[in-house]
């Protein structure tokens, strides 16, 4: 008997390193790649610590960076559940953020406790209509929302060049050189710094955040519907679960995490929006980024929490390690690439231990 | 206005279109072929950025755009094999791991492109090759026969692609495995080899469409030249209902409207450039809601196989 649970503990363990493992392997092809760019791996990677944890300001560097790819997270963690896979996450922050910018610029003299939790909800719901028009999408034309959403990433891109050019410009960016920004918010409304760094509120919303996505998902109803699609689409629509409300659901609360993101990175850290014309320019690609954090995490919102964080190090480190080595920081995208794909193919593992064991109860029997 | 109407104006908009749809149509070919067989690859755009920035350093090394081709269709076709790898022998999920593959492709060309280029330097790719007699043919010699070598192969592949799929037996068992893989299998067709065949030709077809852009349309690169074209394409896939012909007119229709766009910044028409940059997107939702559920996706589709299970 003890044998036994001693076993099945490790099954467990095992199962959970599993993500840990693969993203060891990415690091470690990463520094033969390292050595193939011609610099020492150890040294780049102690770098990258450094840079990550190395004082104060890099451990409130590292936070401020983890928080909107938690958010972001949370989000892909819902849709994921559902079976739905939302690579939107870079619009739908766009959107949020500008929709929560405009709050901030309409209402330049209203209280800050009015205004901010204002704009944080009105970032959350633009980002929830971004996602909800790909869900709508879906469930009435049976458009892939992968396609989708990428389509609705550029255009939300080009609505936001369009909006920083024009309507919401800065009214002192003028002429020709004018830099594509709306006006700097009042600085009531910034959320208030935790420590005198640059880490902010969000970081503390995104992690309470966390906690409200897990009791969504595995105590409330609506989560149970939403996993139960996921797992099975068929069996659920003969339990008596709408599938196409869900999956609508499922991206507007997708959406409205990643909106949520946007939002808090203008009200905590940019306290206006700026583009340089592509969306990367905004977002820091936390919209991909967020994925990888995800599925790192095990679609699991707590989960999440530490991945982000692991992530948020990775892009906090890696601008120490292009200084010190001299190998740049797009090394990182590509490793999270690499996690990415090592991550997805290590269930296999998963799933044959299950086999395995499904098989040794039978014989057992 | 009274300029829109001009010939040399049209000829401008419909040559442009043409060589526009290049890129789109290697990429999208390729992942017809993937998906007909029953597998999702995602990770175009990352392949396609690898191989143009190779073939781009090829060319700025060696000078010689044939021998660019030559790397962009090693490199595209290594990265399909080890999609391949992934999705078949690993059985990941298909979607997520593109994704993974689009971000190491996107990376690795950007890490690569600052560590041994740095800043964008122009080289001189394919030219333009005019077809004797042919382009001499007013108006459309213009816009058909006085095309760059690589736009000429985009469109003779859609024939040869719809020949292969429709009319060889290679092509019978592709339709075979992403319709039926368990039948398939009982039936002596390698589930395995012919995924990992189509997965390989559609990376070669998705390093081509790369190539086609940095040694051909653009002779240059960049970060994230593609922005985002390998997407497209996959769209494309969909939207032409996974049959050559019709990838064809989706591409066609999302470059004329392109260039179109292009064009009419050109001449002026009072339209904000980044609303008109938006255009082929939303039409390309638009057309996505028409044909979506017309056509039904290969039944094994995301769908991995393993025997016995």
């Amino acid at each position: 008997m003890q044998k036994r649970l001693n076993k099945r503990l490790f099954d467990r363990l095992f199962d959970a390193s599993l993500p840990i493992i693969a993203a060891l392997f990415a690091l470690a092809v990463g520094a033969v790649m390292l050595l193939l760019l011609g610099a020492n791996p150890l040294e780049g990677y102690a770098a990258l610590l450094e840079g990550a944890f190395g004082n104060k300001n890099a451990w409130a560097d590292t936070i401020v960076k983890a928080t909107p790819l938690l958010l972001v997270g949370l989000g892909i963690c819902i849709a994921f559940r559902a079976g739905v896979i939302n690579i939107g996450g870079e619009g739908q922050m766009i959107m949020g953020a500008l929709a929560a910018t405009l709050v901030g610029i309409r209402l330049p003299s209203w209280p800050a406790w009015f205004v901010v939790p204002l704009a944080l909800i009105v970032g959350f719901l633009g980002g929830a209509i971004w996602g909800g028009i790909a869900g709508f999408l879906k469930a009435r034309f049976n458009v892939n929302e992968i396609l989708s959403t990428i389509m609705m990433n550029v255009i939300a891109v080009q609505l936001m060049n369009f909006l920083l050019r024009g309507p919401m410009i800065d009214k002192e960016q003028i002429g020709a050189a004018a830099i594509p920004q709306t006006a700097r918010l009042a600085r009531a409304f910034d959320l208030p710094r935790l420590v005198p760094t640059r880490l902010h509120l969000g970081a503390a919303i995104a992690v309470l955040l966390a906690v409200v996505v897990y009791v969504l998902l595995w105590r409330t109803s609506l989560g149970y519907r939403i996993r139960a699609v996921g797992l099975n689409a068929f069996a659920s629509k003969y339990a008596g679960i709408s599938i196409n409300r869900t999956i609508i659901l499922s991206l507007m609360l997708s959406g409205a995490f990643c909106g949520l993101a946007g939002a808090i990175q203008v009200y905590g850290l940019s306290h206006r929006m700026v583009t340089d014309g592509t969306a990367a320019g905004f977002t820091g690609s936390a919209g991909f980024n967020g994925i990888v954090a995800a599925l790192f995490g095990q679609l699991h919102p707590i989960g999440t929490i530490p991945a982000s964080f692991f992530f948020g190090a990775l892009l906090v480190g890696a601008t120490k390690m292009q200084r010190a080595v001299q190998v740049p920081a797009a090394l990182v995208i590509t490793l999270n690439g690499l996690i990415v794909i090592f991550v997805v193919s290590s269930e296999l593992w998963r799933r044959r231990r299950a086999k395995r064991r499904a098989l040794q109860k039978m014989v057992d029997a | 206005m009274q300029d829109f109407l001009d010939w040399t104006v049209v000829i401008g908009i419909l040559s442009s279109g043409i060589r526009l749809a290049t890129p789109y149509l290697y990429a999208a070919i390729g992942e017809t072929f993937g998906q007909r067989s029953g597998v999702l690859n995602l990770g175009v755009d990352g392949i396609m950025l690898l191989a143009a920035f190779s073939s781009y350093f090829t060319v700025l090394t060696l000078g010689s755009p044939w021998l660019g081709l030559l790397v962009a269709i090693l490199v595209g076709g290594l990265m399909g094999i080890a999609m391949g790898f992934i999705s078949i022998t690993l059985q990941a999920e298909q979607g997520i791991s593109g994704i993974g593959v689009y971000l190491f492709g996107l990376g690795l060309s950007d890490l690569l492109f600052q560590k041994f280029v740095g800043t964008a330097k122009a080289i001189s790719g394919f030219k333009e090759f005019p077809i004797p007699l042919l382009s001499k043919i007013p108006f459309f010699g213009d816009i058909f026969f006085s095309q760059s070598v690589l736009v000429y192969g985009a469109y003779l592949l859609i024939p040869l692609a719809w020949f292969i799929l429709n009319k060889t037996t290679f092509g019978l068992n592709i339709r075979a495995v992403g319709e039926n893989p368990e039948a398939a299998d009982s039936l002596g067709v390698s589930v395995q080899k012919t995924r990992y065949l189509t997965l390989t030709l559609g990376g070669i077809l998705a390093g081509i469409a790369g190539a086609s852009l940095s040694i051909a349309l653009l002779n240059v690169f960049q970060q994230n030249l593609t922005n985002g074209m390998g997407f497209i394409a996959v769209a494309l896939v969909y939207f032409g209902g996974w049959r050559p012909f019709y990838v064809l007119l989706g591409s066609l229709i999302f470059s004329f409207v392109n260039a179109l766009q292009v064009w009419m910044q050109v001449l002026g028409v009072p339209i904000p450039s980044d609303i008109a940059v938006m255009m082929p997107y939303v039409l390309t939702i638009v057309v996505l809601i028409f044909s979506a559920g017309r056509v039904r996706p290969p039944a094994a589709l995301t769908k991995t196989y393993e025997r016995g299970s």
